[in-house]
């Protein structure tokens, strides 16, 4: 019953992914943007970029994964289908939970695919990449994870806008200080896997805990 | 010392339920059963808490006072897990994903819920009279056919309690006909359920009980 509970979830994401791709690509455009704009400002010095490459990097990320924040319940909330998930004879912290690892998926993931290309275009070391996409690929879901207990704490408002960023935000950053941290103590020389190690204990805590605060935030938002 | 039980205890029974908003009481202390076979109509003006009564008996809100008991089960006892399987609620939101077809639709929310082994996603909806509309985008539909396609739902669905709030909404003439022959099928099987209107024209031709709820005073 889980299983097939969480297939036809992930099933109903992918297909409206697939029929809204316009508005499902913004997140990661505005990623593409934010790096562009940092290349082609410091475009004449590659010696500066490829110090705060790892860094713009991060940054852009940890936005676009913001920007998407929102739409994480928004919609299912408006319509209704919060209500059916509530009343599934499955967990709610079960839906919750494969439906953040799917905006996961469907957002960041494909940014993480992309960022050897674009730690190209930011002159990144090349011997910094492995640490960066490591970083990334534990830093990213636990943003997910944090902000999907955002965005059920304020699925009950008509406007959230700036307050979901406010309320993620100091959330983000003890991630954003490990995953980037971890990247400039590998570019100098030291280890950087004690960051990496942090990232990981926090998903491993988050994939428990914050699909239950996240049902539980529901639950009230929706009463 | 427990209560001795009836053979048959009610699918749904609520004592003393009380709810208030804010301090102001929405409705209650009520009491209501539906036993197997059974139909409780829920009547009243605009704004009496016919609504808010179904969101709380299907889990939706928490009661303030009293008992809601499922098959003679007090509902704290339950695993709400299970409690769940035993209702399906069809409220004033249909759930229905503008951008996906209405099978896709139908699909996500079998999956969801559990779908009846004996009915396919084809044959409830043509049921539900939209036969040939599969492959329609859920924006495409009328109010009134999205209003049958939240009936396709529920004629999938597993669940013995109906829990339907203003089901006649929307719908044409023939569209409260095919709810009152669903609800009558569905009680013939061995089910149950709540139907709350506001007006008694479309009560539906089966064993019925009735509740009436009297405004905010």
């Amino acid at each position: 019953m889980m299983l097939s509970a969480a297939k036809a979830l992930a099933i109903r994401d992918l297909r409206l992914l697939w029929k809204r791709r316009g508005d499902s690509l913004q997140p990661a455009l505005f990623a593409l943007l934010v790096i562009v704009l940092f290349a082609l400002a410091l475009g004449s010095d590659s010696a500066t970029l490829a110090k705060v490459s790892s860094a713009v990097l991060w940054v852009a990320v940890l936005l676009s994964g913001l920007l998407a924040l929102d739409s994480l319940f928004r919609s299912d909330a408006e319509d209704g289908s919060l209500e059916q998930w509530m009343l599934a004879p499955v967990p709610l912290a079960w839906l919750v939970l494969v439906r953040t690892l799917t905006h996961w998926a469907t957002t960041a993931l494909p940014l993480i695919v992309c960022t050897p290309l674009l730690a190209e275009l930011l002159q990144l070391p090349h011997a910094q990449l492995p640490m960066l996409l490591g970083s990334l690929l534990l830093g990213t879901p636990l943003l997910s994870l944090l902000g999907a207990v955002v965005a059920a704490l304020t699925v009950g408002m008509r406007r959230s806008g700036i307050l979901v960023a406010l309320l993620a935000l100091p959330l983000y950053v003890p991630v954003l200080v490990f995953g980037a941290g971890s990247v400039a103590a590998d570019a100098q020389g030291l280890d950087g896997s004690g960051g990496l190690l942090w990232l990981a204990a926090g998903l491993v805590m988050a994939l428990v805990l914050a699909p239950l605060t996240a049902a539980a935030a529901i639950r009230i938002a929706l009463s | 010392m427990p209560q001795p039980q009836p053979a048959h205890p009610p699918i749904l029974a609520a004592r003393g339920l009380h709810f208030a908003r804010n301090e102001t009481a929405v409705f209650g202390p009520l009491d209501l059963s539906v036993e197997a076979g059974e139909a409780l109509l829920v009547q009243g003006e605009n704004g009496s808490g016919k609504t808010t009564l179904l969101r709380v008996l299907a889990g939706l809100l928490q009661a303030d006072a009293g008992v809601i008991e499922w098959n003679g089960v007090p509902a704290a006892r339950i695993d709400p897990l299970l409690r769940a399987s035993a209702a399906t609620y069809l409220g004033h939101l249909a759930a229905l994903k503008a951008d996906l077809t209405a099978r896709e639709n139908l699909e996500f929310l079998c999956g969801l819920h559990g779908q009846r082994s004996t009915q396919t996603i084809d044959g409830a909806m043509a049921t539900v009279g939209l036969g040939g509309l599969q492959d329609s985008l859920a924006r495409q539909l009328s109010a009134g056919q999205k209003k049958r396609l939240s009936l396709a739902r529920l004629w999938l669905s597993p669940a013995p309690l109906w829990l339907l709030d203003e089901p006649y909404a929307n719908l044409d003439l023939g569209g409260i006909d095919l709810v009152n022959r669903m609800v009558q099928a569905h009680l013939r099987d061995g089910g149950a359920a709540l139907v709350t209107t506001h007006g008694a024209y479309a009560a539906p031709p089966v064993r019925t009980r009735l509740l009436t709820l009297g405004g905010n005073a």
